[in-house]
């Protein structure tokens, strides 16, 4: 057993319901227990949506678990059919039916429905949200998507000559972080590149529309946690190369530019949108950004983004990161490894929590969870990757991808932080009653930054100070360094300590290991 | 918007449905499972801590349910299942202990744990019970540990509530024949202060609440216990009372000024309450309160209301709304209903509704739309699509999440009803 306070993802059979929620023309008839209905709202409130999510739940209860549970799958499958009359059906179990083996896959084919009927295998006791999503999206162009009309199915086929190269994008779905605005703002970056866009799918795409994915000249692959495995599969099945880098950053923008082209054989050059992060990042007013030491969180798309960006784009050092997506550990360790650390490749809070804890970085990127844990460690904090709650499914246009979507993170990231002027007076005047230590930094509005340090809390810290062989002196000298700055202070000179068989810490230590380790 | 139907265009409706015959159906069920009631109870029960035993699934239904609070430390917690300890690699009990054991270490200030139940814990039949019962000697003195079931298969949403009050019952220390009253249901904070207020008015002076909002402060029980039931769904809860020689006091619930004085007065009677010093106690309230309800008469006299299942609170809510508001009911839904707990409410609604017990969603869908009520309650997965139908509807949860018992809260449970109508009106885009 894993304890769990906050789980990053749901379970598996959450992300086949965005897969079918994305989609038109597809239902989903799940196998599961009274109460399991509580993820339409995740559709309805969270994100909004107008329309119930196309599920039906067999619903069984303990009264059913003594007689035929599988009856009940099979009466609820027929009259969804009936009812809703979709043009495929998703088949799957939930955690709870998976336990009762009841085979949604082997009923569903004795049915004999007339349409297609994909059975989903989602091990809900080792997987999770994504990969549910990324295999059901999978079996649904495994089964659906048709060969171009020329292929012979052993080699790449010939596509036909086109005026302008045509392809598919791929991944975003219902319940993604800013997967909405992301497709608008790739759709005018590839109309300005001189590219055609066939299908989209799962958003928005209909079983027909899957069966033309074939067609195009080759994938774009927006988010590889939902579309990896099915492109993967386009491009040994028909041939289809598709894109690599996700355009989460100017930089990474620019490179997912070259890549369309070089895809698509576009030679010239076209005039392309504007970005003005570069202009932001480079004007005076943001050279107190630089060095500033960042912790980053989220799903490996959106941390090795994030990481890229605020290392080469904002100037900010990278301290912390990780992901909870574990299908993408590796692409992960090797950007930590890059930047000289060893990425936090885990599902559990409390870890992440210990990290950043004992990273002290001044700005966490992070997912709702990161949040509960920089404000309780008053942190400046934005949020960068799902899990996200109903404020991060804007109605204003907010994209992460392309150059508007840098703009976007441009304001994201900088706001949490006590802007420069503030930050100079906070370290020359440390006794205002208004602008302190513990207050908010004064443009995010009145208040405490942090709840006020209950007085055991504040002998426990004492305490650890004097363990730690902090002198009187040194102790008040080291509260007199700015808020965002002082845990890796008292880090440093502790270990300038350590290294040096101090077993006492006076004022001169402090500035000793300031000198020793520049900041 | 359907134009307002003036009452007298229609004849008053015969009271009394007692024995009218319940529209029983099985289908799907758009309900939340008890393990929702956590949501509440762990903010009620101060030093209290949920320890959920399941899945997943269990740890996103309830972070979903709560996400929007911002806290850096909830009292619930999943321990969640894996595949070894479903292949029976990991002996389920040393996994519980040392969850419990970290647990304990990082909140030394818990003094109760729930191990709550789950569907898949119920399925592979892991014996919590037991578990609790051992854990509990471990953590003795500082820390007790019982255990309930919140699972979808065995609860419906407030059921939850039923069955963490229900495992308290036992703990509940004993008392002799005294007489005194306890108040059952999680109430908000002001309304039980509101109600204690009253009842030590009247002269009822040894009130006490279950649950109570420290888990040191059990209330005792005993056979000269008499209680009141402030909410409509604690089945178990009153049956484990009654095997400790408690005896429930039949009434409608504390909800209108009505409903509030016939629930009053059931304890003024039980207690040998005097007439006259009861209707001094309560009526400034009760006038205050009908006055508070009159400034919403007129918004929601005749509009037509349809309820979804969801809490059980459904009939008390409907009989309010009808009673006090000249609300006209179509179909009332409920998750269950309790013919004992409900008597006294179901002859005070109308004949002419209709009664359903259960579920098919889709086909009551179908009704509500045949039907077109002036206004539909219903969970968060059903009320924004029924809006972009044009439907309006009031979201049932708020009803668990807002103080509407008592007398000053009449005036803000028909607000909010009134304020979906408020907004209608309102906007212009």
């Amino acid at each position: 057993m894993q304890l769990t306070v906050w789980t990053y993802e749901g379970p598996p059979h959450v992300g086949a319901m965005r897969i079918a929620t994305a989609m038109e023309g597809v239902h989903y008839v799940l196998h599961a227990p009274q109460g399991d209905t509580y993820a339409d709202l995740l559709f309805t409130m969270i994100e909004r949506r107008d329309k119930r999510p196309p599920v039906t739940y067999t619903t069984f209860e303990a009264r059913d678990l003594g007689s035929d549970t599988a009856a009940l799958f099979q009466t609820t499958l027929r009259e969804a059919y009936e009812r809703f009359r979709p043009e495929a059906m998703l088949v799957g179990a939930s955690c709870t039916a998976e336990l009762i083996q009841d085979d949604p896959g082997g009923l569903a084919k004795a049915a004999g429905l007339p349409v297609p009927v994909i059975a989903l295998e989602l091990p809900s006791y080792q997987r999770k949200e994504n990969w549910g999503a990324a295999e059901t999206f999978y079996q649904l162009v495994r089964t659906l998507a048709a060969p171009p009309a020329s292929a012979d199915g052993s080699t790449a086929p010939e596509r036909p000559a086109r005026r302008r190269p045509l392809c598919n994008i791929l991944g975003p779905t219902a319940l993604g972080f800013r997967h909405r605005d992301d497709l608008a703002e790739i759709r005018t970056l590839l109309a300005s590149l001189g590219v055609d866009v066939g299908v989209v799918a799962p958003l928005g795409a209909s079983p027909a529309d899957l069966a033309r994915l074939g067609e195009a000249d080759f994938n774009v692959v927006l988010y590889p946690e939902i579309a990896g495995v099915a492109a993967r599969w386009l491009k040994r099945s028909f041939g289809q190369a598709f894109t690599t880098v996700v355009p989460i950053g100017v930089g990474a923008t620019q490179e997912f530019i070259a890549e369309v082209r070089q895809l698509a054989g576009i030679d010239a050059e076209t005039s392309l949108p504007e970005t003005r992060l570069p202009w932001f990042s480079r004007s005076v007013d943001s050279s107190y950004l630089t060095g500033k030491r960042v912790f980053v969180f989220g799903d490996a798309t959106h941390a090795i983004a994030a990481a890229r960006m605020v290392t080469e784009e904002f100037g900010f050092t990278l301290v912390g990161l990780g992901t909870y997506s574990r299908e993408f550990a590796r692409e992960v360790r090797v950007v930590g490894e890059a930047h000289g650390l060893t990425a936090l490749i885990t599902d559990d809070y409390l870890e992440v929590e210990e990290a950043i804890a004992a990273l002290q970085p001044e700005l966490v990127l992070g997912t709702q969870m990161e949040r509960h844990i920089a404000k309780r460690l008053g942190i400046g904090c934005a949020v960068i990757s799902a899990p996200v709650h109903v404020q991060d499914y804007p109605a204003r246009h907010s994209p992460q991808m392309g150059f508007e979507g840098a703009n976007v993170l441009w304001d994201t990231f900088v706001h949490p932080l006590v802007m420069g002027l503030e930050e100079h007076l906070l370290g020359m005047f440390r006794d205002d009653f208004e602008f302190n230590d513990a207050a908010r930094p004064s443009h995010l509005g009145a208040g405490e930054r942090v709840e006020a340090v209950a007085p055991a809390a504040a002998q426990a810290e004492a305490a650890t100070l004097e363990a730690a062989g902090w002198g009187e002196d040194a102790e008040a000298e080291l509260r007199k360094i700015p808020f965002f700055v002082r845990g890796k202070a008292r880090r440093n000179t502790e270990r300038f300590a350590a290294e040096r068989g101090l077993s006492r810490i006076t004022v001169e230590t402090l500035y000793d290991a300031k000198a020793h380790f520049g900041r | 918007m359907s134009p307002v139907v003036q009452p007298a265009a229609r004849p008053a409706p015969v009271v009394g449905c007692a024995e009218r015959p319940v529209l029983r159906e099985r289908g799907q069920r758009e309900v939340f499972c008890g393990l929702t009631g956590i949501v509440w109870l762990h903010r009620k029960i101060q030093d209290a801590f949920f320890l959920v035993v399941g899945s997943r699934t269990c740890a996103h239904l309830i972070q979903s349910a709560a996400g929007v609070m911002i806290f850096a430390e909830p009292r619930f917690a999943t321990a969640v299942m894996e595949e070894r300890d479903l292949a029976g690699l990991a002996d389920a009990n040393e996994e519980l202990d040392r969850i419990v054991a970290r647990l304990v270490e990082r909140r030394p200030d818990i003094k109760m744990l729930f191990l709550v139940g789950s569907c898949p814990s119920e399925v592979i039949k892991l014996d919590l019970s037991r578990a609790a019962a051992r854990l509990s000697q471990r953590h003795a003195p500082g820390l007790r540990i019982l255990n309930y079931s919140g699972s979808g298969i065995e609860t419906t949403f407030t059921q939850g509530e039923d069955k963490c009050l229900a495992s308290l019952v036992p703990e509940l220390p004993a008392v002799t024949a005294e007489p005194q009253l306890l108040v059952v249901g999680a109430l908000a904070d002001v309304v039980e202060d509101q109600f204690a207020r009253l009842f030590a008015t009247m002269g009822i002076d040894d009130v006490r609440f279950l649950p109570p909002r420290q888990s040191r402060d059990l209330p005792p029980v005993g056979p000269g216990t008499r209680y009141l039931l402030a909410q409509p769904f604690l089945g178990d809860t009153a049956r484990a009372l009654d095997e400790r020689g408690a005896v429930h006091l039949p009434a409608p619930f504390p909800l209108g000024a009505e409903g509030t004085t016939k629930w009053l007065k059931a304890a003024a009677d039980a207690f040998g309450v005097d007439p006259m010093r009861f209707r001094s106690a309560t009526a400034a309230a009760e006038a205050r309160a009908q006055q508070a309800l009159a400034a919403y008469r007129d918004r929601l006299e005749g509009r037509r209301i349809f309820f979804f299942p969801d809490s059980q609170l459904e009939i008390p809510l409907a009989r309010m709304l009808s009673r006090e508001l000249g609300m006209r009911l179509t179909e009332i839904g409920t998750p269950y209903l309790h013919r004992t707990h409900l008597a006294e409410e179901l002859a005070l609604l109308p004949e002419d509704v209709v009664l359903s017990e259960g579920q098919d969603v889709d086909r009551q869908l179908d009704r509500a739309r045949a039907e077109r009520p002036d206004i539909t309650v219903c969970g968060l997965g059903l009320a924004n699509p029924l809006e972009a139908e044009g439907l309006t509807t009031k979201w049932s949860i708020e009803l668990l999440f807002t103080p509407i018992q008592g007398y000053e809260q009449a005036g803000d449970l028909a607000a909010l009803f009134a304020r979906p109508f408020d907004r209608q009106t309102r906007l212009r885009v």
